[in-house]
């Protein structure tokens, strides 16, 4: 607008910085070299608009873009929902591509984090005092930002380091921390933080998205198979858009997408292995269950893959009884966890059937 | 001279044996010239590596054979001294990040920072990222796995991950999300009676068909296991007869015999006995989930529908026990005790019901 308002012949415009290359092409030497970029990365939401689906914490950061305050913010979430592109996005538009070095400091896990560096270095970053103005002289908040990737990694002290810190430096610096279980989060901390909950992507939005993405890509789909996309993916947008492109690798460029494909590459574990599973639960013989748990196990099935499939299977089993599957989920519920622990698949796999096979075949 | 294993391995996904299908998309999926972050997991001597590495070969060509054996050092930040063996072309690098224990972070972290900031050296092949394969990732410490998720994505457009784990329930599902699934099973039994003929054919040998399938019976599904047992039986006895023995590890043996001792007697002195023997088998390697299910596998055959029910119950648990704590042998004799007292309890109400 002022460029245009000094009229051609005066000042030159103010410069604008350079157009980042657009993503998928580099030079090298001159020339173009295609670079392989995943779709997750390429469809990574760039701006605060961008991302589906997490309409609380948009509207905040929309506000913070047009000039209000921003608090101290606390991510949480499932894995692929947007944490992580959401923050990356507003810190973006905040500051501009130039300032964005200064006044964002990323910590992630793969960092140092124990309680020297959070009494360091992010003391040190959140004393360096901010202006409110950018360097091409557009107005920008007087705050840093210090963003803490995968925060539930971070050991408790490190945790209480952290909260004296924020304490201290309400005036110059606002921190992000995000991660997937917010429990893991002490409470000092997560009370001091405006909480947004990162929902898995909705039905809608997701199939909107994915439809863009194989229009974008040229890959023709059926509208099966983006039903078992969402379905395997759970609101996880990124196993989403990794699945497709892995899917349509394998089509080729004539081929279609269509839901086998799906299946095959995501390992899910066919019905009718479930169904044999179910059958041997019926008939009462640890044998016959033995047998098929090995089996399973040789094929090698995730075992949290097999439980998550068991369980929406067992609760529209209609022959079970309420009381039957509430003692089955509680079992489930405990070899879960014992999964996650990192116990034996066989042996969870046959605690859960054989308490399953009891359930079935002695209680009425 | 090169084991059988070692000597007939494939090295094209062209040459690959079985699940043929799989080796099709997987050579579909490198076509394009990339693909994402692979996590291949299955059961041992499946084959998980030989596709991996049959995989790379797709990708860069010959190139990825010629192997350089280094040992890579590391400072953790409290300034102690790690290293790590890795095997590594110029395209690629492979490490067991578990070889470190608890460090395996910081190993993670150098290691995939250094390659990522090393280009290529070679750009005739045009590829602009290089392999890291991890392996044994179910293994990783949890600090480890956190640690992995930004710099998967960060170091995305240099480096691609391929790891590869034998169950993947002990992947955070944070890391399950950025990865591609590639699941590959067991071979079925024919499969590795055929496996087995093709070997001995090439070695010139004669190999009885139900010699064949007493190995591939015994393997479990265990490629790498059957084709030893194969090569073990070739030494033992050449030309083959259909019924000689097929010999099998000597833990195993004593394992069994551990379990008829657990049978035969319940007391605290037979307990004593039996821990001197578990001592033994962790002594010599034994990884303790091993253990607890051949223990399992024995002791299950002398009960009853209901009790087996109640053994494996007790089992699970206890195996959950061993993983999060700290010596293996609390936990094992834990169960054997467990056991006998199930056991001993069953034996009496047994003859309580016959008067
Ligand atoms: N709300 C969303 N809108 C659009 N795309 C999304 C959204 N959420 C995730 N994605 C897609 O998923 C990818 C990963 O998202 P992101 O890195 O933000 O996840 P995250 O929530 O930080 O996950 P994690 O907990 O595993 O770190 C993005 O590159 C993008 O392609
Ligand atoms: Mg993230």
């Amino acid at each position: 607008m002022q460029a245009f308002l000094k009229g051609p012949g005066g000042a030159p415009p103010a410069k604008k910085p350079a157009p980042a290359p657009a993503p998928g092409t580099s030079k090298k030497d001159g020339k173009p070299v295609k670079k392989h970029i995943p779709w997750v990365e390429k469809y990574r939401p760039r701006t605060v608009d961008d991302v589906a689906h997490q309409d609380e914490v948009v509207a905040v950061l929309r506000k913070t873009l047009e000039g209000s305050d921003l608090p101290n913010l606390l991510f949480y979430g499932p894995p692929g929902t947007g944490k992580t592109s959401t923050i990356l996005a507003a810190a973006r538009a905040l500051y501009g591509h130039d300032l964005y070095k200064d006044r964002v400091l990323e910590l992630n896990a793969s960092d140092e984090r124990g309680i020297s560096v959070v009494r360091e270095k992010v003391k040190k970053f959140s004393q360096l005092t901010a202006s409110a103005t950018r360097p091409d002289g557009k107005p920008c908040p007087p705050y840093k930002i210090i963003i803490l990737d995968e925060a539930d990694s971070m050991t408790s002290p490190a945790q209480a380091a952290l909260r004296r810190t924020m304490e201290k430096e309400t005036k110059t610096t606002r921190f992000c921390l995000i991660c997937n279980y917010v429990t893991r989060i002490i409470e000092p901390i997560t009370s001091r933080c405006a909480k947004f909950r990162f929902k898995p992507l909705g039905v809608g939005v997701m199939s909107e998205r994915l439809k863009h993405i194989c229009q974008e890509e040229n890959v023709k789909i059926e509208e099966e198979a983006i039903q078992t996309l969402m379905q395997i993916s759970e609101g996880d947008m990124r196993k989403a858009v990794m699945f497709l492109q892995s899917a349509s690798r394998l089509c080729g460029q004539d081929g279609s997408v269509n839901s086998q494909i799906i299946r095959d590459i995501t390992g899910v574990v066919p019905e009718d292995l479930l169904d044999e599973v179910l059958k041997v639960c019926r008939s009462d013989s640890y044998e016959k269950l033995d047998a098929t748990v090995k089996k399973v196990i040789r094929e090698g099935y995730a075992g949290s893959q097999i439980l998550s499939q068991f369980h929406d299977k067992l609760v529209a089993m209609e022959e079970v009884s309420d009381k039957q599957k509430s003692v089955i989920c509680e079992k489930m519920a405990l070899v879960d966890k014992c999964l996650l622990d990192g116990a034996d698949e066989y042996l969870q796999l046959m605690a859960l059937f054989s308490t399953v096979m009891h359930q079935m075949c002695h209680a009425e | 001279m090169s084991l059988w294993v070692d000597k007939y391995r494939p090295t094209t996904l062209a040459k690959l044996d079985y699940h043929k299908d799989q080796a099709a998309h997987l050579k579909k999926l490198v076509q394009g010239g990339d693909f994402p972050h692979l996590l291949v997991y299955g059961p041992s001597g499946a084959g998980k590596k030989t596709r991996v590495m049959c995989t790379l070969r797709e990708l860069y060509g010959s190139g990825v054979e010629k192997l350089r054996i280094e040992h890579n050092n590391f400072t953790t930040p409290s300034n102690k001294k790690l290293e790590i063996v890795s095997i590594s072309s110029n395209y690629h690098i492979e490490v067991n990040p578990s070889d470190v224990g608890i460090q395996d972070r910081v190993v993670i972290q150098e290691l995939i920072k250094n390659v990522a900031q090393v280009n290529q050296l070679d750009s005739s092949t045009q590829k602009d990222f290089k392999v890291v394969v991890l392996t044994e990732v179910d293994r990783l410490s949890r600090d480890a796995q956190h640690a992995l998720r930004r710099t998967m994505e960060k170091y995305m457009s240099t480096c691609r991950l391929i790891l590869v784990c034998n169950s993947t329930s002990k992947v955070i599902p944070a890391i399950r999300s950025r990865c591609l699934g590639v699941r590959v099973a067991a071979p079925s039994a024919d499969e590795i009676v055929q496996m087995l003929q093709t070997v001995c054919k090439k070695e010139g040998l004669n190999l009885p068909s139900e010699l064949a399938r007493r190995i591939a019976d015994k393997s479990q599904g265990n490629l790498r296991r059957a084709l030893l047992m194969c090569e073990a039986c070739k030494v033992q006895q050449y030309p083959f007869s259909a019924d000689q023995d097929v010999s099998e590890p000597d833990w195993e043996v004593f394992l069994r015999d551990t379990a008829s001792m657990i049978v035969q007697e319940q007391s605290p002195r037979r307990l004593l006995e039996v821990r001197g023997r578990l001592y033994e088998l962790l002594s010599h390697c034994i990884p303790a989930d091993v253990i607890m299910k051949g223990l399992l596998q024995e002791l299950l055959q002398n009960c009853d529908g209901e009790l087996k029910t109640e053994v494996v119950q007790s089992a699970a648990h206890f195996e959950h026990r061993l993983q999060s704590g700290q010596k293996a042998i609390y936990h094992i004799e834990a169960f054997v005790a467990r056991f006998m007292a199930i056991y001993k309890r069953f034996l009496e109400e047994g003859i309580a019901d016959l008067f």
